[in-house]
Order: C-alpha cells, then sequence, then structure tokens
C-alpha cells in the first residue's frame, strides 16, 4: 500500500476548495442552526441558488464576474425571504419542512426541460469561470505543487472563509449575536424584553443562506460546471454533519468540521481501495468500498454524538439542558 | 428609600405613600379607577366552548401594586397573555396609558413598557446570567444588524447596560451567580433572574406570573420589600400570586378572578373577607376571613374536621390556597 500518496491526497484534500465550500456552507448552516435556532434543511438549495445565480447571469445575461456573484448572493437572499415569510412565525420544524422541499423544488426547476436553454436541465451549465479565472493574479507556474488556476481558487476560496468566519465572530460577539442566541433558546422570553424575534430570524436566515450561496460558488468554480445531482439533498446532510462533527455554536467548528469529513473520507477511500488493491480484501469491491465510507462517516458520527455531543470545539457547558 | 423615590416626592407626590383612593367610585368588580394605566373591554377568549378569560370590564391602577388572584385555571394566565399580545382575544380591546393594544404584537407591547414574565419560568439555559441580564437592555444600538460590526458604537452603551443588570443582580442576590450558565439555576433562581431580567427594560408597568413560586422563604422577605420599592421607582405592578399573606404584605389592590370573570376588586383586607371571593377559592367554609389570622384560624379548624384537608399534614400553618381548593374540589367530586 502506498501510505505517502494516500497521506498526501488526504492533506489536498484539507485545502481543496470543495473542502472551503463545505465549511462556507456549513458556517452558514451554524448561523442558522447553532447560533439561531432554524432548522435548515435545505442548505444545498441556498448553494444551488448561488451557483446557478452567477452561472445563469454568466452565460445568459453576459455580467462581469462581480455582478454575477452580487446576483448569486441576492438571489439567494430572495429564496430566505420567500422561505421565510410564512414561516418564521411558526413554530421551527415549519421551516425544517419547508427548506427541505424547496431545496428540491429548485434541483427540479433547473433539471426540468422545459428550460435547457438557460439551466442546461440535467447536464448542467459550464464555461462561466473564464471572468473568474482571468483575475488570477499568480503567473503560471508551481505552486507548492500546484498549477495557478488551483492554486488560485485555494487562496480565493479560503481568503473567503477567513472573512466570513471573522464577520461571523464580530456579528456573535455583538448585542445582535446575543438576541439571537436568546432566541436560539427561548423566543417568547426575547419578545416580552421588546425584540423584533421575526426581524432577527429573517436577518439569520439570509445571511446564512448568504454564505450557502458563496459556497455554492467555490464549490462550482474549480469544477467549471454546475449540476442539478451535486445540489442533492444528501449535500445537506453531509453539511451537517460537518457541523456537528465541529460543534455547532462556534465560528472554526464547521470549518475543523468540514476539514475532518473530507480528510476522513479521503482517508477511508484510500486505506480500503489499498487493502483491496493489495488483494488483502477481497470480499470488496473498490465500487463498494466508495459506499462503505460513508457508512464509516455515518458510524463515525454516532460515536460523536454519544462521547463528543458538543462536537470538537463546541463547549460543553452550552449543552446542558434545563 | 432609593434615590428614585426623591424623584417622585420631589413631583409632589411619593406614591410609597400615597393614600389617596385608587377607585373612582365604589370598589365593586370592574370598577373605574382614579389613575388607571390599563384599561381593558370585553376582552374574551375562549378554548374549545371554554371562556378561559371573559372580562366585561377591568382598569389597572397607575403607581399600584395590584394583585390578581383566583383558584388555578381562573383565567389570569390567558389574561397576561392576552393583555401583552403574546395571545389573541376573541373579542374586546384594551389599551395601555391610552394606547390601542389590540393586535399590537407582543414585542412592541414590552417596548411601550409593559413587561411581563412567565409562570413557566423562561430563562435562556445557555446563555450566562448577566446574558441574560443584557438581554433585557433597552436601546442598545448593538442590536442593529447594521452597528453590530462595530464595538465602537456599542460598547459605551453595553457599559451601562452591565452597570444597570450589576445593580440588579446584586438586589436578587444573584451576583455571585453573573456568570454562571442560566441553566445551572434553582427554580427559584431562575424566577428571580426572570424578575430581574424584566426591569432590564425598565418598563412602566411590569406583570409577574407568581414571581414567588418556589423562592427560597429566606429570601422573600427582601425580595417583597423589591417589589414594593418599584412603586418608589415610578412603576406599576401587576402580580399573580397564591399566597395570601404575600398579596397582603405587598398589594395596594386586589383584583379577584373566577372562571374567567372578575368576581370582585378592592384592598386586600376588604376583599378577603368577601364571601364571593371565600367562594371562588373554596366553594365551602363561606363565613371566613382570608385577611386575619382569627378567620384563617376558624378555616382550619373547620378543615382540620375534613379528612382530606392538608392542614395538620406537614403543611400545617401554611395557608396554601390553591392546594385546599383543590383539594376542596376533590372533595366535591368525590360526593
Ligand atoms: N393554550 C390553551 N389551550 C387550551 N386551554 C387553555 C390554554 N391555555 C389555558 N387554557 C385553559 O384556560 C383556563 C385558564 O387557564 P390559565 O389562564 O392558565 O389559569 P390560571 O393562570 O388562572 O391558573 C384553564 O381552564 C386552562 O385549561
Ligand atoms: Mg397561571
Amino acid at each position: 500500500m502506498d501510505y505517502s500518496s494516500i497521506l498526501s491526497s488526504a492533506i489536498g484534500e484539507l485545502i481543496s476548495p470543495t473542502t472551503a465550500a463545505y465549511a462556507l456552507a456549513a458556517l452558514g448552516l451554524a448561523v442558522h442552526f447553532g447560533y439561531s435556532g432554524l432548522l435548515n434543511f435545505g442548505q444545498a438549495g441556498f448553494m444551488a441558488v448561488g451557483a446557478y445565480g452567477f452561472a445563469i447571469s454568466t452565460l445568459t445575461f453576459g455580467v462581469p464576474f462581480f455582478v454575477g456573484l452580487l446576483i448569486a448572493v441576492v438571489a439567494s437572499a430572495v429564496f430566505a425571504l420567500v422561505l421565510g415569510i410564512p414561516t418564521l412565525r411558526l413554530r421551527a420544524d415549519y421551516l425544517a419542512i419547508v427548506t427541505i422541499a424547496a431545496a428540491e423544488i429548485v434541483r427540479y426547476l433547473v433539471t426540468t426541460s422545459g428550460w435547457t436553454a438557460v439551466t442546461g436541465s440535467a447536464n448542467g451549465l459550464a464555461d462561466f469561470e473564464d471572468g473568474f479565472y482571468s483575475m488570477n493574479p499568480f503567473p503560471e507556474g508551481s505552486y507548492l505543487g500546484m498549477n495557478n488556476r488551483d492554486f488560485f481558487i485555494r487562496v480565493v476560496g479560503w481568503g473567503l472563509v477567513v472573512v466570513c468566519c471573522v464577520l461571523i465572530w464580530l456579528l456573535m460577539r455583538s448585542p445582535w449575536g446575543r438576541v439571537l442566541k436568546g432566541i436560539r433558546e427561548d423566543e417568547n422570553a426575547v419578545r416580552s424584553l421588546g425584540k423584533n424575534v421575526y426581524a432577527y430570524k429573517m436577518q439569520a436566515l439570509i445571511i446564512g443562506g448568504s454564505l450557502g450561496a458563496l459556497a455554492g460558488m467555490v464549490f462550482t468554480l474549480p469544477r467549471g460546471a454546475v449540476q442539478p445531482s451535486n445540489y442533492g439533498t444528501e449535500l445537506t446532510f453531509f453539511l451537517w454533519t460537518c457541523l456537528l462533527l465541529g460543534g455547532m455554536a462556534t465560528v472554526l467548528g464547521p470549518v475543523i468540521g468540514a476539514m475532518m469529513f473530507w480528510v476522513v473520507l479521503s482517508l477511508t477511500q484510500g486505506v480500503l481501495t489499498g487493502l483491496i488493491e493489495s488483494g488483502a480484501v477481497t470480499w470488496l469491491s473498490t465500487i463498494q468500498a466508495g459506499q462503505l465510507r460513508y457508512i464509516l462517516v455515518g458510524i463515525a458520527l454516532m460515536l460523536l454524538m454519544i462521547f463528543r455531543p458538543q462536537g470538537v470545539f463546541g463547549n460543553k457547558k452550552e449543552l446542558a439542558f434545563a | 428609600m432609593s434615590m428614585h423615590a426623591k424623584d417622585s416626592t420631589e413631583r409632589g407626590i411619593d406614591y410609597m405613600t400615597d393614600t389617596r383612593p385608587i377607585a373612582a367610585g365604589g370598589n365593586t368588580p370592574g370598577c373605574k379607577k382614579r389613575d388607571p394605566i390599563v384599561v381593558a373591554e370585553n376582552v374574551s377568549r375562549s378554548f374549545g366552548g371554554i371562556n378561559a378569560v371573559d372580562v366585561e370590564y377591568l382598569e389597572i391602577p397607575r403607581h399600584k401594586i395590584t394583585a390578581l388572584i383566583g383558584p388555578n385555571g381562573a383565567g389570569k394566565t390567558t389574561l397576561f397573555n392576552l393583555l401583552t399580545g403574546f395571545d389573541t382575544p376573541n373579542s374586546g380591546k384594551w389599551q395601555f396609558e391610552g394606547n390601542s393594544l389590540a393586535g399590537v404584537s407582543s414585542y412592541k407591547v414590552a417596548r411601550m413598557g409593559m413587561v411581563r414574565t412567565f409562570q413557566l419560568t423562561k430563562v435562556m439555559g445557555k446563555l450566562t446570567v448577566m446574558e441574560n441580564m443584557r438581554l433585557g437592555g433597552s436601546s442598545q444600538p448593538g442590536e442593529r444588524l447594521s452597528k453590530a460590526l462595530f464595538k465602537g458604537l456599542w460598547g459605551g452603551r453595553e457599559k451601562e447596560i452591565t452597570a444597570q443588570a450589576n445593580v440588579l443582580l446584586e438586589k436578587f442576590k444573584l451576583d455571585a451567580k453573573k456568570d454562571d450558565y442560566a441553566a445551572s439555576l434553582s427554580g427559584g433562581q431562575r424566577k428571580l433572574l426572570e424578575m430581574a431580567r424584566s426591569l432590564m427594560v425598565q418598563p412602566k408597568l411590569v406583570m409577574l406570573d407568581e414571581p414567588m413560586a418556589g423562592v427560597n422563604p429566606a429570601l422573600t422577605q427582601s425580595l417583597l420589600d423589591h417589589i414594593k420599592n418599584l412603586k418608589a421607582e415610578g412603576m406599576t405592578v401587576l402580580f399573580v400570586e397564591h399566597d395570601m399573606n404575600m398579596v397582603r404584605h405587598i398589594a395596594d389592590w386586589v383584583v379577584v378572578m373566577a372562571e374567567g370573570k372578575i368576581v370582585a376588586e378592592g384592598p386586600p383586607g376588604e376583599v378577603m373577607k368577601n364571601p364571593a371571593v371565600i367562594d371562588a377559592y373554596l366553594g365551602a367554609h363561606h363565613d371566613v376571613d382570608l385577611g386575619d389570622a382569627e378567620g384563617i384560624k376558624e378555616l382550619e379548624a373547620e378543615l382540620e374536621a375534613d379528612e382530606e384537608s392538608v392542614v395538620g399534614t406537614e403543611d400545617a400553618g401554611i395557608l396554601s390556597v390553591d392546594v385546599i381548593a383543590a383539594e376542596v374540589a376533590q372533595e366535591k367530586e368525590q360526593k
């Protein structure tokens, strides 16, 4: 078995743009659930809105990169409003149901063949990333073993993660963040103190959703393609896994959680494939190995919930239930 | 007496010793008050055919401490919910300081200065006691998203709020707990925290739903004094309480509810002699005065004859009216 290549591909996952995208989207979930108690089970929908918002405005309307970025974020904010207006006055579970459904609706809308010219239906869209890479300040060459494009997207993706983490940290230590945490605990108590709970929940939903939209773009740019199948319900649940791994009401938790998620997936894949190829394991095909690792992730998550329910970074005291 | 008391004295009236009559006429149920802060008319709320609240007319006197009493299920909590916008009545209108409140959302009611606590205590368990208190602070610019990022814009106000919270926490004997998570507090301490937090809003009217339930008896005396002192600071208090001793000790005015209706009103001494009140509470045992020790002894003697009565058990000497009422109701059912 080639341990060094297994290890180096795991380290590669640590800083891959996909991991950065997962970190951003999971940070959005932390804003929703960890800080505000909003159950968003449709973060994949927000990512899809961001990715398609950017790709469609670039390809169909030919707007420059930053206008496309703005459109993607605004579209996700509108998506949040549409979901939030009818549900945020109701109990928390309504939002959960509506977000699951809405994310699926988004996926079906971009898959339907009626709008193939705009959405590309099941094949998705491609070739919208030139505007982004044309801004690449790094000349061609090798950067830590990467070409300049790969290096650029990592710098931008992780730069975005750092900026968003700092912003969310600043927000959550402010009185505004305190009101959100109060709402998470008991929204009627917060109402009785004269705070407009509905407005706060809406703001949190929009901010977390915008992080999802940015994640969708970071996810999609290095691939050079958006496809509906990338934004299924399982994506949302992987994001929840990252959040639970790292710790819910923390800023670094979702980031570390996303890194752990991808490193563990990569390591198990590498080890299992190595074992199969060396003939040590004969009862498993490489395809089955790919599926087995998700089962292992599930088991790891269960063990985590039992032995460290607050996540790696979470504060145990914050879990003390009344 | 506090500084605030001096302020109010300077304006000519000391609310602590103000003895002018509270009612404008006779002390009848639904009577007009000389200076009402809340006026409610025909407020009704039913749950599946049962009229939980059916108040024809009620005024709450300003700068006074009013006790709202009545047996369990009388509709006191529901009335609180209706007045503060946490529930919507089937009909009726009500106003606070002359502003109609029908259809006004609960957070706006609180901002207008009408702040309530909950019978089932609501503290934010995963926030510290101090953070709970700060949440009550008003006009904190940092609570706006547009200013939250810049500590320079809200740090100053935060210091003021913290100072205000420290004073209240000390009064409520919670200062040693201020950095603990609220989830670690006992039931009584949570009641205290909730009350202190509601005072952070600096309300004009504070509505306390069973503030003493579960509070350590050693603390109740000083707490009663704090509630009394709220009057000196110009606040009006409306509270629900089952402990008649407490009602007698601090209330200027008592409103009695039974089966959703206001059945009696008046100063505590007078109300506790009122047969309608005793009726509402106890069904039988008419001819006693709950307001004085003689009457209570009489009642205890009478209850001792009843096998089901709690008097003579470990509760002896504590006249816990709601327990007795429940017992009596049970007794009636058995007959
Ligand atoms: N949400 C509700 N649904 C159905 N019935 C309720 C509800 N809230 C209160 N009630 C009923 O209304 C009546 C008054 O209750 P409540 O206001 O809690 O009484 P109190 O506070 O005086 O003990 C009771 O009969 C209670 O069962
Ligand atoms: Mg009640």
